[in-house]
């Protein structure tokens, strides 16, 4: 097979270095998956390829010429496209306009109807959305259907190079399928296929090399067939994973630190009932929209509940707004950082000391005493080793690791008894992922009750004392350590939709 | 700017270690230092401009031209002082200017058809604002509506009352209000005195305070906020509060001014408070400002204005010269924000 794209020397650095001397090869038909860690550069990897980043250093060379993209129209006409991991699917338009939007068909900027549902049927045909109107508008779909459709805007275009950054992260098992079937037709035509997935049995099956990047290097290119998962997994972490976070035997004491019965969230979350011990880890597990952080933000008065009981210490407590679970001593760690948790644009003195404002920072509650606040934010600063300049620096200039532990570092210092951290690590680098397990370990060390969600099932095993499986909007299973089995916890991810389906 | 004077502090010394006191006083003196450097650039503007009005005209470098426009800004700052705050949390108050009349209105009314002292009439026009300020932001925050809507409303709505409280005519109050000019101190009047005061506890109260630290932190991520556990709607609900109360105490000093409540005083004010405002580089888009500068934005309209008319410009130049400015300030600062940032960057 004739190679088709070449990376030599790649690099690229934001805060700190993302990418370093990176060597990468396309060949023309062939499925080329891209693994690695989040935060290991495979994103800015493929951003580089795709003309959205310019690399600081290094060159590309396709089908034998210099390839510098300085922008994505750049890279298409040079026939490379990219399908992204983010939605940017526009919800207002119609499915058809979506999928042609920088060539509607058109007559003197008349858009021709007829011409653009024809190309619409055509293309949507190939991501198996037979049955989809293409004038529905976006905002009508679900998210896999959305995906589908960047996906078939994607390949509906003459293209050489393909780039899918995670496309089947938020496709059922069939769907997926139906993608995999459409890959291989494009792979036939001699399209080099980029591939990026975090489902590690689905990059066994369709592809046929694997590139392993860790901390922006690439780390080994495996043949179809030399690897296990196993091995993949170990060269993504550079050590192996279970032994490294496994954590010493639990520390729980038998006190019900926090308990939810009955929570109803609607429309997506249907039954929740559990417990958390005082020095527990509890994970929630779960598909893609099972309905995890939902329930969170219910239990935190961030969303309104249909129903359900909330006992502190066997207390029954009422929340309605998240200000009152933090005064009943609950924090919550949001899923996304950037639009919930920090203030991007300020000092992290200021993102450090936000939720202790008036009980400990302001004299009579009101007045900021600027020496004690500068005392407090350079103590979290240097305790949990935020890689910053100063705690004048602004939090946006962070990496995603760092940027996490500013965040975790306002609700350490608010000192709760509860603390529910939803994709704590979610984007951040290994090393920073590593320092949080230990924060979190000690923290229920100390007594504190955890609640984690993770879509990272590697990370829940490593970490947690107990399992609970959402599936649906509902807790399907606990299972302690031990009891638990990677498929005894997909079975349970999954039980409330096989049973709707069988009914 | 800030970095290089913080005192490195060992970890672990608890919150309230008493070894800070050496650094609060070198912490003092670079919060002082660093409201002095926000402001230089509009000082500066503000020199250019006195330097050029003065060479152009030998009549406006005297005390009495600095006088008149001193005694002329009160207005202005008082609705720009509660813009301010708007502005920083993210919203809009367009109603201000039919804010100041319908108080006005009710100034008049107390004072002359119910003979009322003079201090419980503008007591009452305070609480009138202030109850106006009350229903945007309950509207705002019950109905999730953006206060751009809601105060438009209000600016037809407040003017409408203005008319039926007023009887659509201007009513003379006389020496009752004047009273409230002629107090003065070296020439200034007592409204001006009262508000560069209270200019100076509303910068004190944004830079110091938690209240003030809240609408910074709500204009920059107000889901942050909320999910921290602060309840924002008792902030956003205090902010329109005090925006309506500002606009009820221009519209005393308006009265004091004309000596008389007029129906259609104030319109368009909205609109010359948050040029003012936004010449002193607050963000529309929230989460920064600085009420010092809004007052410096105030002084550089009211100079230019003063000025222009003193070397005889006809209104057509005046307002043309004045919307310049404004693009040109908001133009400036975008450029000094960028920069600020890329040095933020480079790890200062």
């Amino acid at each position: 097979m004739t190679v088709l794209l070449q990376t030599r020397g790649l690099a690229k650095a934001y805060a700190g270095p993302v990418l370093s001397d990176v060597n990468f090869e396309l060949r023309a038909g062939e499925v080329h998956a891209l693994v690695g860690e989040n935060g290991a550069g495979k994103s800015t990897l493929c951003n580089i390829i795709a003309g959205l980043r310019q690399a600081d250093a290094g060159e590309m060379i396709l089908q034998d010429k210099p390839y510098h993209p300085h922008n994505k129209k750049a890279a298409e006409l040079r026939g490379v496209r990219i399908v992204l991991q983010e939605l940017s699917v526009i919800d207002n338009l119609t499915v058809a306009e979506n999928l042609f939007l920088d060539h509607l068909p058109n007559r003197l900027g008349w858009i021709s109807g007829a011409r653009l549902a024809e190309a619409a049927r055509e293309a949507l045909d190939k991501v198996g959305l037979t049955e989809l109107d293409p004038n529905t508008p976006v905002r009508q779909l679900g998210i896999g259907q959305k995906q589908l459709v960047e996906i078939a805007a994607g390949i509906s275009q003459e293209c050489k190079v393909l780039i899918l950054d995670e496309p089947t992260a938020a496709l059922t098992v069939a769907d997926a399928k139906r993608l995999f079937i459409q890959v291989r037709k494009l792979q036939d035509a001699g399209v080099g296929i980029i591939f990026i997935s975090h489902h590690l049995e689905e990059v066994q099956e369709i592809s046929d090399r694997v590139s392993v990047l860790r901390d922006g290097r690439m780390v080994a290119v495996k043949e179809r067939g030399t690897y296990s998962i196993d091995d993949i997994i170990r060269l993504m972490v550079g050590r192996d994973l279970s032994e490294t976070v496994e954590r010493p035997s639990t520390t729980s004491v038998d006190r019900i630190a926090f308990r939810v019965e009955g929570l109803k969230a609607p429309p997506v979350v249907r039954e929740v009932s559990f417990k958390v011990h005082a020095g527990e880890i509890l994970g929630f597990a779960g598909l893609m929209g099972s309905g995890r952080t939902e329930t969170m933000r219910a239990i935190f008065g961030a969303d309104p509940r249909a129903g359900g009981r909330l006992f502190l210490d066997e207390k029954e407590i009422q929340i309605g707004k998240p200000a009152d679970a933090v005064k009943l001593g609950i924090g919550f760690l949001t899923e996304d950082r950037k639009a919930q948790g920090l203030l991007l644009p300020k000092p992290l003195r200021m993102n450090i000391s936000l939720a202790r404002l008036r009980d400990e920072i302001a004299i009579f509650g009101s007045w900021i005493r600027r020496s004690i606040e500068d005392t407090v934010a350079a103590r979290w600063i240097e305790r949990l080793r935020v890689r910053c300049s100063s705690a004048e620096q602004s939090a946006v200039n962070l990496s995603g690791g760092n940027q996490q532990k500013v965040v975790l570092a306002r609700w350490l210092y608010r000192d709760c008894s509860v603390l529910i951290c939803d994709e704590p690590t979610r984007g951040i680098d290994v090393g920073a992922k590593f320092e949080i397990y230990q924060l979190l370990g000690q923290l229920a060390a100390a007594g504190k009750a955890i609640i984690v969600v993770s879509s990272d099932l590697y990370e829940l095993l490593a970490l947690c004392d107990r399992i609970a499986v959402m599936s649906a909007g509902k807790l399907a299973a606990i299972f302690p350590r031990g009891e638990w089995t990677e498929d005894r916890i997909m079975a349970a991810a999954f039980s409330e939709l096989t049973k709707a389906a069988n009914n | 700017m800030n970095s290089k004077n913080t005192p490195s502090i060992p970890a672990g010394s608890p919150g309230g270690a008493p070894s800070v006191a050496a650094a609060t006083k070198v912490r003092r003196t670079s919060q002082v230092r660093e409201v002095v450097e926000n402001s230089l650039g509009l000082v500066v503007v503000l020199i250019l401009l006195v330097a050029l009005f003065s060479f152009q005209t030998a009549h406006f470098f005297s005390a009495t031209t600095f006088k008149a426009i001193a005694n002329e800004i009160p207005t202005a700052i008082f609705i720009a002082i509660g813009m301010t705050f708007v502005l920083i949390i993210g919203g809009i108050d367009l109603s201000v200017g039919s804010v100041l009349a319908l108080g006005a209105g009710i100034l008049g009314v107390a004072i002359v058809q119910w003979h009322w002292p003079l201090w419980a009439a503008s007591l009452l026009c305070v609480l009138t604002g202030a109850l106006c300020g009350l229903l945007n932001g309950f509207l705002t925050i019950r109905f999730q509506l953006p206060s751009f809507i809601v105060t438009l409303g209000l600016l037809e709505a407040a003017r409408g009352a203005t008319y039926l409280v007023t009887n659509s005519q201007t009513m003379y109050i006389g020496s009752a209000v004047e009273a409230i000019d002629n107090v003065s101190l070296v020439g200034l009047s007592l409204p001006f005195l009262i508000a560069i005061a209270l200019a100076i506890v509303a910068q004190l109260v944004l830079s110091g305070s938690v209240f003030g630290r809240y609408l910074i932190a709500l204009g920059t991520n107000e889901e942050a906020v909320r999910l921290s556990g602060i309840d924002t709607r008792p902030i956003k609900l205090a902010v329109f509060v005090i925006s309506g109360a500002l606009a009820a105490l221009g519209g005393i000093s308006y009265c004091a001014e004309l000596s008389s409540a007029d129906p259609n005083a104030g319109s368009g004010f909205e609109l010359a408070a948050i040029a003012a405002v936004v010449i002193g580089g607050t963000s529309l888009m929230g989460g920064r400002g600085s009420v010092i500068n809004s007052l410096f934005g105030v002084l550089v309209i009211a100079v230019l204005e003063t000025g222009l008319a003193q070397i005889g410009a006809q209104e057509s130049v005046k307002r043309m010269v004045t919307g310049a400015v404004i693009i040109i300030a908001v133009i400036v600062d975008f450029y000094r924000t960028r920069r600020a940032e890329q040095k933020a960057r480079s790890g200062k």
